[in-house]
């Protein structure tokens, strides 16, 4: 079952005027249920039209956007369903809290879904707990947390809607690896855990490789490739053609590659580098069969 | 000469009936020689951010001295004018390209600072197309400055920088918001400014692989100075890097793994290439 299907989708922002230009070109893209996926591209690639494309803030012009197989735009009314169905957690999201708690600031969105009660504290208190914000935390004001937590209420606002996929934009920009570690590995766990198929835009290829299932890549808006995360990073010279990095590792193995240690070029973890050193070590170090 | 020096620096943000006050710089002390790059490492909270306020005179330490261009800022008779004359020699470039961008077209931006220090208009012409030379920028000078992309909008408040001839530029965390490519075009930006402009640089980041261009790098941690030394030095001690909440490059974090195994790899390496070809020296390639 795919949770996106993106199927010969076309948007141009001021169409018609002089200054019209197209940001999505042609795009048919499937995602499965229940992984993580990273999009990457460069500024201007299109990754954020496809976006706001995604949970129905623009339409596109033509083309189709299905999400668990039914089409977003069937019913233009009823698109608000399709935005409590899509949860998307914008950049920067700490300036978006305005509630005077924590808790009533989760609260804010699963309330305009229309919920109350018990059903309401239940899942303002699961989304906090995935989010790493500890129960002390719910009657704070959000302005006296610090930039990570606010990161963390914003997050848990979205969460706590129950979202069928989880759309969230540099959720750990201006984060220090820590704090990075925690948010994701939150994401990731509340992932696993609740089979919430996830996306993630970002410009950390570090982060793209350590969190990701399968990573799609756009370039002057189209879909230059989507594949699973080793195999993505394993073409670097393609990504570099297109303004994108792969992590340090991996050019470390292409390096090593071209010094006649070959690891193979899949290689995006430090850990993972290190178990193929290892194994060829032990290979080289084996004695010749006669 | 020390274009930073600081003895015993602290400061704590006052708190008020709901909030506690809170120490972010205890006892700090360290210099800045004129002409040198340092990057300053350290988790969220760590006190990076209150220290670059209070090297561009943003906020006054509670005690300890500063001097800023061999001009006492702490001292009983510091002036106004004093402070006024310290802030034209540290500029500063912040994070987010959208929050310091002012005017609606690329050289009026650049003008701007330079209009209110009351330069001469003739003086401003020069000043900014050599400016936006040095960014690279000079065919974006009557671009309108909101379709820039994030890379070139820093470049841009950086040339506004230079064009007010600072002769400090702290950067903090300049490049958290852009993608790979602006990322690089900012700190190459930066390094040249450093080396052949001869501008002191201070960088505030999250990024290792770019505090790995620095000469020196400075960890905080909880308000204090946690390491200061060389790349070298300082990422040669992964172990103490974890601790402080911080990483290492991955060419250090992969050879110190490969220790445990025996092998002789150095943890100061910090580019791609150069790691491969000592691992492989190491472990014999098979041609």
């Amino acid at each position: 079952m795919n949770a996106i299907e993106l199927e010969h989708v076309n948007f141009t922002y001021n169409r018609n005027l002089p200054s019209a230009h197209r940001a999505l070109d042609d795009i048919s893209l499937e995602v499965k249920s229940g992984g993580i996926t990273g999009l990457i591209g460069h500024t201007g690639s299109g990754k954020s039209t496809l976006v706001q494309l995604l949970n129905g803030l623009l339409k596109p012009e033509s083309g189709t956007v299905r999400l668990d197989g039914i089409d977003i735009w069937a019913e233009p009314k009823k698109i608000r369903e399709v935005r409590f169905k899509a949860g998307l957690v914008m950049q920067y999201p700490e300036y978006q809290l305005f509630a005077e708690t924590v808790e009533e600031d989760i609260a804010f969105g699963p309330k305009n879904m229309g919920l109350s009660g018990e059903e309401l504290d239940r899942r303002v208190r699961e989304a906090a707990a995935f989010s790493g914000l500890g129960e002390d935390l719910l009657e704070k004001s959000p302005f006296d947390l610090s930039g990570g937590q606010k990161r963390r209420v914003a997050l848990a606002g979205v969460i706590a809607m129950n979202p069928k996929i989880l759309i969230l934009d540099e959720p750990a920009a201006g984060l220090d690896p820590g704090g990075r570690r925690d948010i994701l590995g939150g994401i990731k766990r509340f992932s696993r855990e609740s089979g919430t198929t996830v996306l993630i835009v970002s410009h950390s290829m570090e982060d793209m490789a350590m969190y990701c299932d399968d990573v799609i890549v756009m370039a002057h808006s189209k879909i230059l490739m989507h594949r699973p995360t080793a195999e993505v990073f394993s073409r670097a010279e393609e990504l570099a053609a297109v303004g994108l990095d792969v992590p340090l590792i991996t050019r470390v193995a292409a390096a090593l590659q071209k010094n006649g240690v070959d690891i193979g070029l899949d290689v995006y973890t430090v850990d993972y580098a290190v178990g193929k050193l290892r194994e060829y070590m032990s290979a080289s170090r084996a004695p010749e069969l006669p | 000469m020390d274009i930073i020096k600081a003895e015993h620096l602290s400061f704590t943000y006052p708190g008020d009936e709901d909030t506690k006050p809170v120490q972010a710089l205890k006892d700090v002390s360290f210099s800045i020689p004129e002409g040198s790059f340092t990057a300053v490492l350290g988790h969220n909270g760590s006190g990076k951010s209150t220290l670059a306020k209070l090297l561009c005179m943003i906020a006054l330490p509670d005690s300890g001295r500063l001097w800023i261009a061999g001009r006492e800022m702490t001292a009983d008779d510091t002036t106004e004018e004093d402070i006024l004359a310290a802030r034209r020699e540290v500029g500063m470039v912040f994070q987010n390209p959208d929050n310091q961008i002012v005017a609606t077209i690329v050289e009026e931006d650049v003008a701007f600072g330079c209009e209110n220090l009351g330069i001469p208009p003739k003086e401003i012409r020069r000043r900014v197309d050599e400016a936006l030379a040095a960014v690279g920028m000079s065919e974006y000078a009557r671009h309108p400055s909101y379709n820039l992309s994030g890379g070139q909008k820093q470049r841009v408040a950086i040339a506004g920088v230079i064009a007010m001839r600072r002769r400090c530029i702290i950067f903090d965390e300049s490049t958290a918001m852009l993608d790979p490519m602006g990322r690089r075009e900012v700190m190459d930006i930066i390094e040249r400014l450093n080396r052949e402009e001869g501008i002191t640089v201070l960088i505030i980041t999250h990024h290792m692989n770019e505090a790995a261009r620095a000469d020196r790098i400075l960890v905080m941690n909880g308000g204090r100075i946690f390491a200061d030394g060389t790349p070298a030095e300082v990422f040669g001690n992964p172990l103490r890097m974890w601790e402080a909440g911080l990483d290492v490059p991955q060419t250090t974090e992969l050879c110190w793994k490969l220790r445990a195994d025996g092998l002789d790899v150095p943890l100061d390496v910090f580019d791609a290439d150069e790691c491969a070809r000592i691992l492989a020296e190491k472990i014999g390639g098979r041609r």
